[in-house]
């Protein structure tokens, strides 16, 4: 048994990069579910926000031998060392948290005053910021997610693992006097939107779920994956993600960190 | 008309040239606070931050200026605590900068913060594990003692010693100004350096990281110790552009060759340090993320982040100013030692501008390129709004208040009131 300090969850996704078709479904899905607002204009990719973004990457060679992959990113969910993931040490007004019930880097926009340093912190830019308030297109106020608060100007906003699901499931869970969630009561919005199955989400701890299987957690090794085929996005630093990726081609596994001897360039997105 | 509020035994400049002086320097701080309104009404959207830059010219200006300040403390601890005695003849000058400096960076902060009224979160809701936690306190706390240190000056204004009370409150905080410089040293050594930790301890981002001692990255102490280094230069470097802007001799050529030694051999030891700590971090703690140091200085657009910066950083405006300060010879000289102390400032400026946008700018993700920035008038106008700000305290507290005590005895009146 894999699992810490007994009841400890440690969710977690499984993204195969073989299977994604960079449709984007990911990211309409996470937008609708977690009510992130877009402008009329939101071709600046720097200045709008996207929990989940899809990453085209390319091997660099020329064709025949040309070769691309998409690569979704939600957030990371850091473990760091014991907790300390990069944004949540940093944070001076306690706005982001690491729960150590599930592993989620929580956000709270109404503590967060806007000082970025988290997004300074953060090696894959997930964190995103507010530059606007949320304007929505006449009537689309009613279509919210009535779970999900929207957020104001000047805040930080991140992917929370559709945290929101874990306590609807919680909550009905413990109204029925079930202390534990079965995998599939517990799923994110782009897990389910993913027309190719390409997303899986699960509790890494618990060897029953897909999510262990595959990607197979050291845990003795913050949690590097044993599975030759999968990896994790900048292993390196020891930022001890909690999203694991999986392609055959060892371009793309090596396009997921830094090599000091770099072998194959890998075509800037 | 206003000859009874100017220190006795100087001279100073008209009412009217003196008013022309300040319209000047106030319609650009009134530029910078039309831009700040703009940023508190509209939002963060009318700079060109983005979000991978999240941080850039404000933290960078809020770095500099705190670096630059640290004259006051450093001053200060000479002075009082191993009692450097000739520094009382340009401690004044030295808080009077310190102070500017301070001021400028909590307004720069209070601009930079996306929601200005939650700014108080940060004491509230304190993280005690990160940086910008400890540089609030240390910060908010090292402005109420530098304002304490001010105080006395604005008292010596003539009309206000003229009043017992006040004349004798000027007299006991100076008795216990000890006090203050000591506790000034203690909360700087903490802000300074966890400034230098709010890069050092991002270990998501290799450029910036830095290995260390207990909680504490190195550049925690570099920080510190090159705010000790180029404060005083700032200072001497802000004497001397007074000195130029008044036509007069202000400080003693001894006063001032003194704080440049001892700057000099502080800025000489700091960069041996930074030498060490870029050698280390360049062979030791970026390849084992990944990196090697060209990835750092290369392959950016226009080669704005060249290796360039680096040598102008440590060598031009570090090596070689610490080297002709601590070389009498040309310490003694005023051109060749302005020289110095303003390539000091330079490089201190220069270090905290990489250590904030060379951080943001090298791409961490391998699929990712360099990303670019440039500021908007509206950041540049509200960076140069505390300049303006500092000009016209600089021009009101020269010209009311006796700032430089050796004024008097340096130029001389024919026939003096």
């Amino acid at each position: 048994m894999d699992q810490q300090n007994g009841n400890t969850k440690k969710y977690g996704m499984v993204i195969d990069l073989d299977k994604c078709t960079g449709c984007g479904a990911c990211m309409v899905s996470c937008m609708a579910e977690n009510n992130v607002p877009f402008r009329e204009d939101d071709t600046d990719k720097l200045l709008s926000v996207s929990w989940m973004r899809v990453y085209r990457l390319g091997n660099g060679k020329p064709f025949p031998q040309v070769e691309e992959c998409y690569l979704p990113r939600p957030c990371q969910q850091c473990e760091g060392h014991a907790g300390h993931s990069p944004c949540v040490s940093v944070c001076p007004a306690t706005a982001t948290d690491y729960d150590m019930r599930t592993g989620i880097v929580s956000q709270i926009p109404t503590r967060c005053f806007g000082c970025r340093y988290c997004m300074a912190a953060c090696p894959y830019h997930v964190r995103q910021f507010n530059w606007w308030d949320p304007i929505w297109p006449d009537g689309m106020e009613r279509m919210l997610n009535p779970n999900v608060s929207v957020r104001m100007r000047g805040v930080v906003e991140k992917c929370g693992f559709c945290f929101h699901r874990y306590q609807l499931a919680t909550g009905k869970a413990y109204l029925e006097g079930r202390r534990e969630l079965d995998e599939g009561e517990y799923q994110t919005a782009c897990t389910q939107a993913c027309p190719a199955g390409a997303i899986l989400f699960g509790d890494l701890n618990n060897p029953t779920h897909a999510v262990h299987k595959i990607a197979q957690p050291d845990s003795a090794h913050g949690g590097r994956p044993r599975n030759p085929k999968a990896f994790r996005l900048l292993e390196r630093l020891g930022t001890n993600p909690k999203v694991y990726y999986l392609s055959s081609k060892e371009w793309v596994r090596k396009a997921g960190d830094n090599q000091v001897q770099r072998t194959e360039q890998t075509q800037k997105a | 008309m206003d000859s009874a509020l100017i220190p006795k035994g100087v001279k100073r400049c008209s009412i009217g040239q003196f008013a022309l002086w300040i319209a000047v320097v106030g319609a650009v701080l009134l530029w910078g606070v039309w831009a700040m309104l703009l940023c508190y009404f509209k939002g963060l959207n009318q700079t060109n931050m983005n979000n991978a830059y999240g941080f850039a010219l404000w933290i960078w200006a809020d770095l500099a200026v705190i670096a630059l300040g640290g004259g006051a403390f450093f001053t200060g601890l000479m002075r009082y605590i191993f009692g450097k005695d000739e520094l009382k003849h340009i401690i004044n000058y030295a808080v009077l900068i310190g102070f500017i400096c301070y001021s400028s960076a909590l307004l720069i902060l209070a601009i930079d913060v996306g929601q200005p009224l939650r700014a108080w979160f940060i004491f509230w809701h304190a993280n005690v594990h990160s940086m910008l936690t400890e540089v609030a306190f240390c910060l908010t706390c090292y402005f109420g003692v530098l304002t304490i240190e001010y105080v006395p000056l604005v008292l010596e204004n003539r009309q206000i010693d003229r009043v017992p009370f006040f004349h004798n409150l000027t007299h006991n905080m100076h008795g216990i100004m000890a006090l203050f410089a000591a506790t000034g040293a203690f909360l700087s050594f903490f802000h300074q350096g966890s400034l230098g930790g709010v890069s050092g301890v991002l270990y998501g981002r290799p450029f910036g990281f830095r290995t260390g001692l207990l909680v504490w990255p190195w550049t925690f102490f570099l920080y510190t110790w090159s705010a000790a280094a180029c404060g005083p230069c700032f200072t001497l470097f802000i004497t001397r552009i007074t000195e130029i802007a008044t036509c007069k001799k202000l400080v003693k050529d001894n006063v001032v060759e003194l704080l440049a030694k001892i700057a000099g051999w502080m800025l000489l030891t700091y960069i041996v340090a930074k030498i060490i700590d870029t050698v280390y971090w360049a062979a030791v703690t970026a390849p084992a993320m990944g990196l090697t140091l060209m990835d750092f200085y290369s392959n950016n657009p226009g080669s704005a982040y060249g290796l360039w910066i680096l040598i102008a950083e440590v060598g031009v405006c570090g090596v070689l100013p610490a080297v002709m300060l601590v070389a009498p010879g040309i310490r003694s000289n005023p051109s060749l030692r302005f020289i110095a102390v303003t390539l000091a400032v330079i490089g201190a400026c220069l270090n905290r501008w990489v250590m904030v946008l060379q951080v943001q700018a090298v791409p961490v993700l391998p699929f990712e390129g360099w990303f670019g920035y440039m500021p908007s008038w509206q950041e540049i106008a509200t960076t140069i709004l505390p300049v303006a700000y500092g000009i016209i305290l600089i021009s009101l507290s020269y010209r009311y208040l006796p700032v430089f005590p050796q004024e008097q005895e340096l130029n001389p009146i024919e026939g003096g009131k």
